[in-house]
This record gives C-alpha cells, structure tokens and sequence, in this order.
C-alpha cells in the first residue's frame, strides 16, 4: 500500500490509498482524479495519463521503457520528470509520492 | 436543430443509456463531468460492471490481472455518482412517443434523453457444427472465462479469421504454449483493415511463432464427438484436429433496438456528428453506430475505443447543449507478441504507400497516402511514427514520400516541417 497524492495543474491537491501493483493511472482513474484521460487503459498506446513526478521519487518510479520514452517525446509540455502514469507499478517504495498532472493530456 | 443546442437543461430530467460498455460509461461520466445532475440509468444485459474490451484478447485473456481491473470504475464510484446501473437488464423495445425503454422483464424507464450504446455482437459462423462445444466467440468477459479453462499447453486451437481479434487471440494461445492454426477465407491476414505490406509482415511473424497460417481457406464444417469440436474441415477435405475453436469472423452493429423503433439505420444507427440519431432526442454512440467520419468525408462505423470514448463525449455534450468537443483521426492499436501496432487514420482508398524504416528490425512503419495526403499509419513498435500522423492527417498535411522514408529525419523534425 501507498498514499498517493495528485496534484492538479491549479494546484489542488488529492492524497489516495493505492494497492501495490496497480499502475498510478489506474489508482487515478478509480479515484476519478481529473487530469488524467488514459484513453487507452494502460496499454501505453495513446500517451494521455502524462504526469510530473516528484523528484524525491523519481529513481524509486523505475526506468522509462523505449515505447514509453518515444512516446512522451510527442507529449506536450514534457519536461525532465516526465512519466506516462500507467507505465508506473506501486509499491510500498512509493509511499508519499505526489505527482502533477499537466493542463492538459492533448 | 441548431448546431450546439442542446435539449432543455430544464426539462430534462431522465436520461438512459442503453447498453454498458465503453461508450455507455464514458457518455455518463461526461455528462455528470458536465453537470448534469438529474436521473441517470445505465442498462446492460452482462453481468458485470462496464468493463475495457481490448485486455480480453491480450493480457487479461493471459490471465495476467483480475477481472476488477477491467472495469472503468469502481462501483463506489457509481453509487457517489447516483448513476443506477441496471445490469443482467435487457432493454427490449423503444417506446419513442411515450418517450420510454421497455425492459424485459416488464418494467419500462422514462427518458427525456436516451443514448443507445448497445455495441456489437460476433458475426455468427454459418459453418455446420458452429454449435458444437468448444467453439466460442471472443466478445465478452464471459466468453474468456468459458475459454481459459480450456487453454493448456499442448491442446490444439483452430482461429477463424485472421483480423485483428484471431490474431491477437493466436498470439496469446502461442504464448500460452498451444498449437495454433488459423484459417482466413481472404488471401492474406487483416485483409479488411491494412495493406499487403502489413498482412506480410503478421503473417511472417506468426509463422516465426509456430503459429499455422492458412489463407484463402473456407472452412466447410466443423466435427464433433459426443457434441465437443473435434476437428475443422476444409473445402478441399482436409481435416484439421482440433480441441477448441475461435470464430473471429467480425462483428454486427446491435441496432435491432433502434430500427425497430423507426430510428434511420444502414450498417449501423444512423448519427450526425454530434452523436444524435434521426430521432432528436435519441443518440447512438459506439461500435453501435454509424457516423460521419470527418476527415475522410464519408459516413461509416469505427470498433474502437476512441471512437466509444469521443462519441460517448459528443453524445453527452450536445444533450447538455455544450460546445462539441473535438473530433481526432480515429485510431486503434493492435498488440501481438513483443509487437505494438498503432494505426492512426483509415487506409482504405490509399493510393501510394511508403514503408519506413526495415520490417525486419521489427520496427517501422506503413504511411498511406490519397493524391499526396497524409490519410493513414499503421505504425509497428514506432510510437513517433503513429503519434506524429495523428497531428498530420487531422491537419490534412501534404508529405513527400521520399521524405516520410528518410529515417535520418527524425519523424518529428518531418512533422513541424509540414506544418509550417
């Protein structure tokens, strides 16, 4: 188990329990937190659940796949500590992350 | 009606969605997302709670997660949400002048607004024995809980039809260690959606897999014994031994509802761009519906997920008279083996193709384009490649071919160069 928090471009704020295993897209999507589309449900097919992760937790996060680098590098606003959500497993490691969604996943 | 007016906010009160999958769960979160707070009710005729389709031919028919992770959202979610969702429900007839959806077993729901989200069904197999045990369907998460028992290492399985579902369904039976066959009655693989230079490459990598690949191929029958399939045979009396059987010979548009009720259908429910059927107050969205397909200039169905999410979005905005939402080049993704297919755009009507990249490095991709238009990728382990399209063929960007095959351009130094 981790808490997670997700923080919305303007700055809100939602801290959630998440399960070890599921993706920290899925964990957003069952919380219904906005920011995050994941139209494809997590088959890294459509880049559209983008996040900033923290970057106490980046190492912990694990390596960018080759699919999920290509990928973000279309994404808009993509900065150093960019992620796609779904591409991240959770693990009690990660307990305390905080990720920031973009103004938009288009 | 004018573009954008919706129907009163004030009058309407009921809304039903028939059907529960992902057009029918994405129209009810936007339309809740848009503020709509009256009555809502979902029906569906399965038993679990709308649930992502693509997983059931991939990872989720390996076995790979729980069925709980299928589902859009969690049925906490629903209940705060006060959406009623009403499954294991038939909705079996349309009650237009009464404004109501009949329910089987007898009770109705008032609508001041219904969006028809029924989807599709597995075109049935005409071929004698389709009936036998042991042969299935690959539409729900039913049909894979009836499959898997029966996928072990050794057995025998023979595909029918080699589009996109049989072939990722091969995928996963190879993976899974059993003997796989598939039979295609067209000349090729994923003859209905690509090109030869794509059909070839699946075709070769599937042989690579020890997958058997047999085209222009009908089967005439199926046996049995003791009413289990026992074998496949074919036109010319070959009989192939097999222990299972998949049919993923297409799907149907379930359109039944809406046509019995006068509502305009032809291959599909008959929509406007924002999801509204002949009937003002009645909208269809999904594999159910046929719609115009803005960027090729035609009308026609798209089975996809974008297609259920941005219909569900256009269907909720224009009942709650919001501006529409933007319309993408449809695409859809394919996966097989260590093999990611994404397509963006429609191919049919090509008339050059360029191929970038070597198929042999397991990495390229097919570019199509119409009197020098960009009009669709099928892009094969190259996210740059699919992505890159997708801007292009909304733009209607004119692309050399010489330049689309130059792979020392970076596929996004080739796009900002379009687009300036």
């Amino acid at each position: 188990m981790a808490k997670i928090t997700y923080v919305a471009h303007d700055g809100t704020e939602r801290t959630v329990e998440a399960k070890n295993g599921m993706s920290v897209m899925e964990v957003a999507v069952n919380n219904s937190i906005p920011g995050i589309d994941a139209d494809c449900g997590g088959a890294c097919a459509c880049a559209t659940c983008h996040v900033y992760v923290d970057e106490a937790f980046l190492a912990k996060t694990g390596e960018q796949q080759e699919m999920e680098k290509s990928m973000l590098d279309f994404a808009e606003n993509v900065q150093a500590n960019s992620r796609l959500s779904c591409q991240i497993k959770v693990t009690d490691e990660l307990d305390g992350l905080r990720v920031t969604t973009p103004e938009s996943q288009h | 009606m004018q573009e954008g007016a919706g129907l009163s906010t004030q009058q309407t009160k009921d809304i039903v969605v028939v059907g529960a999958g992902q057009a029918a769960a994405q129209a009810a979160q936007s339309l809740r997302a848009g503020g709509y707070s009256g009555s809502l009710t979902i029906v569906g005729d399965e038993s679990a709670l709308p649930y992502q389709r693509p997983p059931l031919s991939k990872a989720y028919m390996k076995g790979e997660f729980d069925e709980e992770r299928l589902y859009f959202k969690p049925a906490a979610w629903y209940k705060d949400q006060k959406i009623e969702v009403l499954l294991g429900t038939q909705a079996t007839g349309i009650d237009r002048a009464a404004r109501r959806v009949l329910l089987g077993h007898g009770g109705h729901l008032p609508y001041d607004a219904l969006i028809i989200a029924t989807g599709s069904r597995p075109r049935p197999m005409p071929t004698p024995g389709a009936d036998l045990e042991g042969v299935h369907d690959l539409r729900t998460l039913a049909d894979v809980e009836r499959m898997r028992p029966q996928m072990v290492a050794g057995r025998r399985i023979v595909i029918i039809g080699a589009g996109y579902i049989g072939l990722e369904a091969a995928a996963v039976a190879r993976q899974m260690d059993l003997e796989v066959t598939v039979i295609e009655m067209a000349p090729r693989v994923l003859a209905r959606v690509t090109s030869p230079a794509i059909s070839e490459f699946y075709t070769a990598e599937h042989r690579r897999q020890g997958v058997t690949i047999l085209t222009s191929t009908l089967v005439s029958k199926l046996e049995g014994s003791a009413g289990k399939v026992s074998a496949a045979v074919l036109a010319d009396g070959t009989r192939i031994p097999a222990d299972m059987v998949l049919a993923g010979i297409g799907i149907l548009p379930n359109e039944e509802l809406a046509r019995d009720a006068g509502i305009a259908c032809s291959n599909g429910i008959l929509v406007d761009r924002d999801a509204r059927t002949s009937d003002p107050l009645v909208f269809a969205a999904g594999d159910c519906a046929s719609r115009p397909l803005v960027h090729y200039g035609r009308t026609g169905r798209l089975e996809s997920v974008h297609n259920a999410i941005e219909q569900g979005k256009l269907a909720a905005a224009a009942i709650l008279g919001q501006p529409r939402p933007a319309e993408d080049c449809p695409w859809f993704w394919s996966d097989q083996y260590d093999l990611k297919l994404q397509i963006a755009g429609l191919s049919q009507d090509y008339d050059t193709l360029v191929v970038r990249g070597d198929p042999a490095a397991r990495k390229f991709a097919v570019f199509y384009l119409r009197n020098g238009t960009l009009i669709a990728v099928d892009a094969v382990n190259s996210p740059p490649e699919f992505l890159a399209s997708k801007k292009l063929i909304m733009s209607g960007a004119k692309l050399a071919p010489d330049v689309l095959s130059d792979t020392s351009t970076p596929m996004k130094d080739i796009a900002a160069q379009a687009a300036a």
